[in-house]
Formats: C-alpha cells, structure tokens, sequence
C-alpha cells in the first residue's frame, strides 16, 4: 500500500507541475508581453483556464495532505527549516488566485483592473519561483536540523544560488508550458504566432536556466551531474527529453499538430521530473551531513498508510471523470461559454 | 509579543478568516440551488437573476476560501510541528478524504458557474448541487479533526509513543458528532441572515424591490429554521463538553466551585482571583438540568483541575455568552418571521420587520467566531486534549510575530477587498441582473 501512496504522492506533484505551472504560466506570459498586447493575452488566457483554474491547484493539497498525513516527519522537517520561503510562497499563492478572481468578478470594470492584473502577474511569478527554491533545498543537502544560529537554520536552508536558479527554471518551465498550451487555444494566425514566438523565447529561458543550475550545483558543491548521469534511468529520460525537444522545435516551426506539440512538451517536464526523482528515491529530502529523510523509513504506521491510500483511490474514482469531463466539455468548443 | 502567543494569534486569525469563507462557500449553493429550481420550474426571470447574482458573489468568497484552506494546510506544519508529526497519522484521514470532497467541489464549480447555456438545464442545476453537498461533506470532514483534538481517539498514549492507530476511530471520535452538527447549522443561521440581512437593507430601500424580497425569502427560511435548529444542536454539545471535557464547560459558564444545585450564570465579569463572578444574572439550578437533566445533580466546577490545566476562564466565558446571546436573538426573529409566514403576512413588508433583520446580518458570523473561541480557547492549554501542551506544539523558529503581523496585514486587506466588491456586486443589481426591475 505504502507503493501506492507514493505512486499518488508523485503523480499529485507531476500534474501540479504539468497543470498548476501552466496556470502560473498564463500570469508569466502575460507579464512578459507588451503592453499593446497585454488585453489580448489577458483574454485568452482566460478563456483558456477560467473554468479549470480551481481544480489545477488541488494537486497541491492533494501532495501536501498525502505528505501530512503518511509522511509526517518529512512534512514537519521542511516546514519548520524552509518556513520563510513556504510562507512567501503562501502569500502569492493568496495574491494570485484572489486577484485572479477578483478581475473576472468585479461587477464594475475600472482602475481597480490594473491593481488586480499587477498583483495577479507578480504573484504568477513569484510563487513558483518560490516553489523551485523549496523543491531545490529538499534536496540541496543544507537543511540543518540540529542548526546553532537562526540564520542557518532557518536562512541558509534555501538561500543559495542552486536553489535560486531552480527557482528561475521552474518559472521558465511554468512560462514555456503555458505558451505551448496556449497555442492551440488562439483563433487567428498573428496571435498563433505570437504565442508560437513566446513558446520558444519560454522554452531558450528553461534552457538557459536549467544550464546556470548546473553551474550553481556545482558552485555549491552538490553533485547534481553525478545524480542525473550516472544512472540508467536518468540518462535515458533526460535523452529522451532531449529528443522530443527537437522534434517539438520542428513542429513549432512547420506549424504542426498542436496536441502533439502539447504531448512533448508535458513528456519533457515528466521526464526531467523522473530522472531527479528516481535516483534519490526513496529519499525524498536530503540533511546537512548526509542524512536522508526516507518516504520508507520515515513512513507513518501501516493502518494510517492502509487508510491513506484508500482515501486516494476512492477519491481518484470521484474525482477523474468528473475532472476529463470537465476539461473536455470547455474544450469541445471552446471560448464560448457564457458565465 | 512572544512567539507563542504569535503562533496561537496568528492560527486563530487565519481560522477565524477561513470559517466566514467556509460558510459561505458551504451554504450558498443551497441558497442558489433553490432559486436555481424556482427558474427552471416556472421560467420567473427574477429567478434567474438572482441565481446569477448570487453565483458571483459565491466565486468570490469561494476562491478566497479555497486559498486561505490551503494557507491553513500548510500553517499546521508551519506553526505546530511538533503537533502535526503525531497527529497527522492519526486524525489525517478526515483530511484525506476532504481532499476529494474539495476537489469535487471545485469541479462542480467548474460547470456551474461557466455551464450557463452549454448542459442540460437540470444537470446544470445538478452541478450546483453538488457545489453545496461536497462543500457540507467538507465542512464536516475538518470539523471531526478539530474533534478529534477535543476528543482524541484512535490510539493508546503509553509512555509519550503513539502507538496502536486506528485513522477510522481516530475521525469518529466522540466530539465528530455533536461538534459537526452544530458548525453546519452554524453555517447556515450565520450565511442565512447575513443575506437575508443585506436583502432586506435593499427593499428598505426600495431598490429592485421584487428581484431582493425573492432573494430575502429564500435566504430568511434557511436561516430561521436553523436559528430554531441550533438550540438542541447546542444543548447536546453542551452536555457532550460536559462529559469530555469538564475544564471547558466549567470555563464557558465560569463555574468556579463544584456544587449542587448548580446555577446558570448570564453575563457577568469572572474575577480569577477571587473565584467568584461579578455582576451576573444567576439562575439556581439551570446548570444542574441543562448538564444533567436534574436541577440538584452536581456540576463540576474549575475547583476540580489543576490551575496549570485550566483554559482562559475570562474569553471563554465571555464568548461563550456572545454566542449564546445572539442565537437568542436570532432565534427570536425566527418566531416573528414564522409568525409572519402563517398569520401576519402584512408584516413582511413593515419597516421593523425588515430592520430587525438588517439588524442581524452580522449576528450569525459573530456567533460563529465566538463559538470557535470557545472551542479552541476552551480546549487549552491543550492541543491534543489531555495529552498534549499547545506550548510543547509549536514551531521552534524565533520571529513569529513578524509573521503574525505580515498576516494580519494580508488578511485585513483581503477582508477589505472582498467588502468592496461584494458592494459592488449589490450596487450593480440593477445594472446587471436585475434589468427590468418590477417596482
């Protein structure tokens, strides 16, 4: 059973990823497009997430409840030692999606709109920003649970430039998803296009990002290249992450399927996912020193797992055809519903 | 402002902000369902309007509510590690399967809100009922945790190992039941007249007369069959408390000495010192028969529990007389309006009438606060009643003042906002929902 929680626990972090990113990704698009262009963004934007924006940030929940409840001493771990940055992540994980609301729900269309499209554009960045950064420390080897001094126990467990980079790259991911998803979702060709141009300028930002990670894990002393290549398994995966790459720039280029399109660029972020993942696995937050917190060893008691993953399976029969028809109703035909 | 009382202000403030959202988001699909049904069945466009008005403002409060759960989610481990590393196993599973209530509500939101026009008619009613039941089944999944912290259950205690555990014990714990059933009617008497409320300010002033008196109605029945409603739901968690957990009832009635006869005190200032209440209102006896059906059965007093395991005798007290105090309120414009139903029809559209319930649009939401109070204040010093401090909880990181500061801020400001627009959502009936008002 303790297989199952952790097959949910990770499937629940990939599809906040795949789904909430993209979702972060329409308010980071939107802050990088001119200001002539903002309005047209802003609409599709919205036409695209309106109806499944709540149901993208569940997989959070779902992850943090799966953590709390299976998973305690890892949960409590890396609250209480990444605290500052789990609470600026809360702030824009308020600010965005109350703005985000706000804009569309305000009965009267005045000035408060640029307050709202301010707040909603900043908080789309800094939050998986921040979520980056704490993904990063998990694994970053600086949590330092028997810590002297505040500064290293609380500051120095995520301040650092490996975690400040994957901070940007994640941002970057966020960016570049939600551009390719966008594509399909615009009616004409200048704004195909445009978006089209966004993907590529999104998907050279990750490239960069993911380089200058790199460079920071080795900066800082953390082995990140050791982890990634000198397994089977990660190799293959960031091989074929690599490869769908390419053909998702040759598609971008000769205006091809835009599902497939979409398929590959959510392949890469899986693949990149598995390739870090599996070679820690099962140790899913590494301690100053070595030490590991383990989802087998650090796992609750075995009727609190029983019950876990039977939670997770009833709620899975509820919730997935409820959720595909969700999504497949707005995008039957899309961009014409009244609200 | 020490780091504790940081911690406690800061967890208290973001649940007192969560609940009036939760409220909201629980008992307004009834409200919209309703007059959802009324449209469908008789084509009256009011209906319709004011379903639509009404699902606006539920977007609201619902994305407010959905981000501060999800602050709150985290606040646990945040601000009560020590806390969440052993209880999480144990009363998580009402959290797990909340989880998918959530997430159903969210998807029902989905198609209720954009479904206008694209489903069948019915099913897109069906959508919004499901909006309200899963968010019910919700409210009730968290409200047996928090029960659970009052009355835990489904484990042994041996030498400070929590051993043994048992999640399905764990979430029907003793407390579930009489602590959910109070919060649900709650929810419905505080969101029932806050709209009725804001309805009723609206016909008094004589603005899309017929689209608010519908919406009056609707709202006005929920809430005065629940204010009839949360009496008994109250006398049975009073004698519950008084079984479990002494300490806080003996804290709520500021009962400081165990004795026959036990008198109900009304208001009042308790004075810890000299162990007596000033300036009440003292019925001989009431206690003794509300607790145990018997006016001379003896009631435990404070005297019983050790100083060090006493809850704040003053808070608890005073809101528990808040809270008391306004659900008689309330409970008395139930019978005018009950009244008014079956014989005095005229009355509905009298001026005191509809004052009165202008009067108690916030009543329901301070009785709601001030019930949470005494549920929370009245369980310390305890996190885990009777076997963990609230002060062995708590997160070891030094400056959670600043924190709690940051907080407020945010919170108020949210606050603010959410006022502002639900204004203008009311300002704009006429503009947007209401068309061709029927004056």
């Amino acid at each position: 059973m303790i297989y199952v929680v952790i097959a949910y626990l990770w499937a629940a972090i990939l599809l906040y990823i795949l789904l909430g990113g993209a979702d972060f990704g329409a308010g980071i698009i939107e802050l990088f497009t001119s200001a002539k262009n903002k309005q047209y963004t802003r609409t599709t934007m919205y036409q695209a997430i309106g109806p499944v924006w709540e149901a993208n940030h569940m997989w959070l929940i779902i992850a943090i409840v799966v953590l709390f409840v299976g998973f305690p001493q890892i949960y409590t771990t890396v609250s209480t030692h990444l605290h500052i940055p789990l609470v600026i992540m809360l702030f824009g994980i308020i600010a965005r999606g109350t703005a985000f609301t706000f804009r569309n729900y305000d009965a009267v269309v005045d000035s408060m709109q640029k307050v709202y499209n301010r707040i909603f554009v900043y908080s789309s960045f800094v939050t998986p920003f921040f979520l980056g950064v704490i993904a990063a420390s998990a694994v970053s080897g600086r949590i330092d649970t028997g810590a002297p001094d505040f500064l290293s126990a609380y500051v120095f467990s995520w301040l650092n430039w490996f975690s400040v980079t994957v901070g940007f790259f994640t941002v970057a991911i966020c960016g570049y998803l939600a551009a390719i998803f966008i594509i399909g979702e615009t009616k004409d060709d200048t704004s195909r296009i445009r978006f089209i141009r966004k993907a590529k300028q999104m998907n050279v930002a990750a490239v960069i990002f993911g380089g200058l990670v790199f460079v920071a894990a080795n900066a800082e002393g953390i082995p990140l290249d050791k982890w990634l290549f000198d397994n089977v398994v990660g190799v293959v995966a960031l091989v074929a992450a690599l490869l769908s790459l390419m053909v998702l720039w040759y598609l971008l280029l000769s205006k091809g399927k835009v599902y497939i399109i979409r398929v590959l660029a959510g392949f890469q972020v899986t693949m990149i996912l598995l390739a870090i993942t599996l070679r820690h696995y099962p140790n899913i937050v590494i301690l100053k020193g070595g030490k590991y917190l383990s989802l087998m060893e650090h796992a609750g008691q075995e009727k609190t797992i029983y019950s876990l993953a039977m939670a997770l399976l009833l709620g899975s029969i509820l919730i997935l055809p409820a959720l595909f028809y969700l999504i497949y109703s707005f995008q039957k035909d899309k961009g014409h519903w009244e609200h | 402002m020490n780091d504790f009382i940081a911690a406690r202000s800061q967890m208290a403030l973001s649940l007192g902000f969560h609940i009036v959202f939760s409220c909201i988001g629980m008992v307004m699909p009834f409200f919209m369902a309703v007059a959802h049904f009324y449209w469908l069945r008789t084509n009256d466009v009011v209906y319709r309007n004011i379903t639509k008005a009404w699902s606006k403002g539920v977007a609201i409060f619902f994305a407010t509510g959905a981000v501060s759960g999800t602050v709150l989610s985290f606040e646990l481990g945040l601000l009560w590690p020590e806390f969440m590393k052993h209880a999480g196993p144990i009363f998580g599973m009402p959290f797990s399967l909340e989880g998918t209530a959530f997430f159903i509500e969210a998807i029902a939101l989905g198609f209720f809100l954009y479904g206008w026009g694209r489903f069948n008619r019915w099913f897109h009613w069906f959508t919004g009922v499901v909006v309200g039941v899963s968010g019910l089944v919700s409210g009730i999944l968290v409200v047996a945790a928090n029960a659970w912290m009052n009355s835990p259950a489904g484990f042994d205690y041996v030498n400070g190992q929590y051993l043994n555990i048992d999640p399905i014990k764990a979430m029907f714990n003793d407390a579930w039941f009489s602590q959910a059933l109070h919060m649900c009617i709650a929810a419905f008497v505080a969101t029932g007249f806050a709209v009725a409320g804001i309805h009723a300010l609206m016909i008094l002033k004589k603005k899309n007369v017929r689209f608010h008196t519908q919406s009056f109605r609707i709202a006005a029945v929920f809430a005065c069959v629940a204010a009839l409603l949360q009496p008994l739901s109250g006398d049975i968690s009073a004698k519950d408390v008084a079984k479990r957990q002494p300490a806080k009832l003996a804290a709520m009635e500021a009962h400081f000495h165990t004795e026959a006869a036990a008198p109900l005190i009304l208001g009042g200032i308790p004075d810890t010192d000299a162990k007596e209440v000033k300036y009440a209102v003292k019925l001989p006896g009431m206690l003794s028969f509300m607790v145990h059906s018997n006016f001379q059965t003896p009631v435990n007093g404070l005297d019983k529990i050790p100083e060090q395991d006493q809850p704040p005798i003053a808070i608890t007290h005073y809101a528990f007389q808040v809270m008391v105090g306004l659900g008689m309120l309330m409970l008395l414009i139930s019978f005018f309006y009950f009244i008014a139903i079956w014989k005095k029809r005229e009355w509905m559209q009298q001026k005191w009438f509809l004052r009165a319930f202008v009067l108690a649009t916030p009543m329901g939401f301070i009785a709601v606060e001030a019930g949470w109070t005494v549920t929370e204040v009245g369980r310390q010093p305890w996190i885990i009643n009777g076997i963990m401090r609230t002060a062995d909880a708590v997160t070891p990181m030094p400056g959670i003042a600043y924190s709690f500061y940051i907080f407020t801020a945010v919170y108020i400001s949210l606050s603010l906002i959410v006022t502002f627009l639900l204004y203008r959502q009311i300002k704009m009936v006429g503009k947007l929902y209401d068309v061709s008002p029927s004056v």
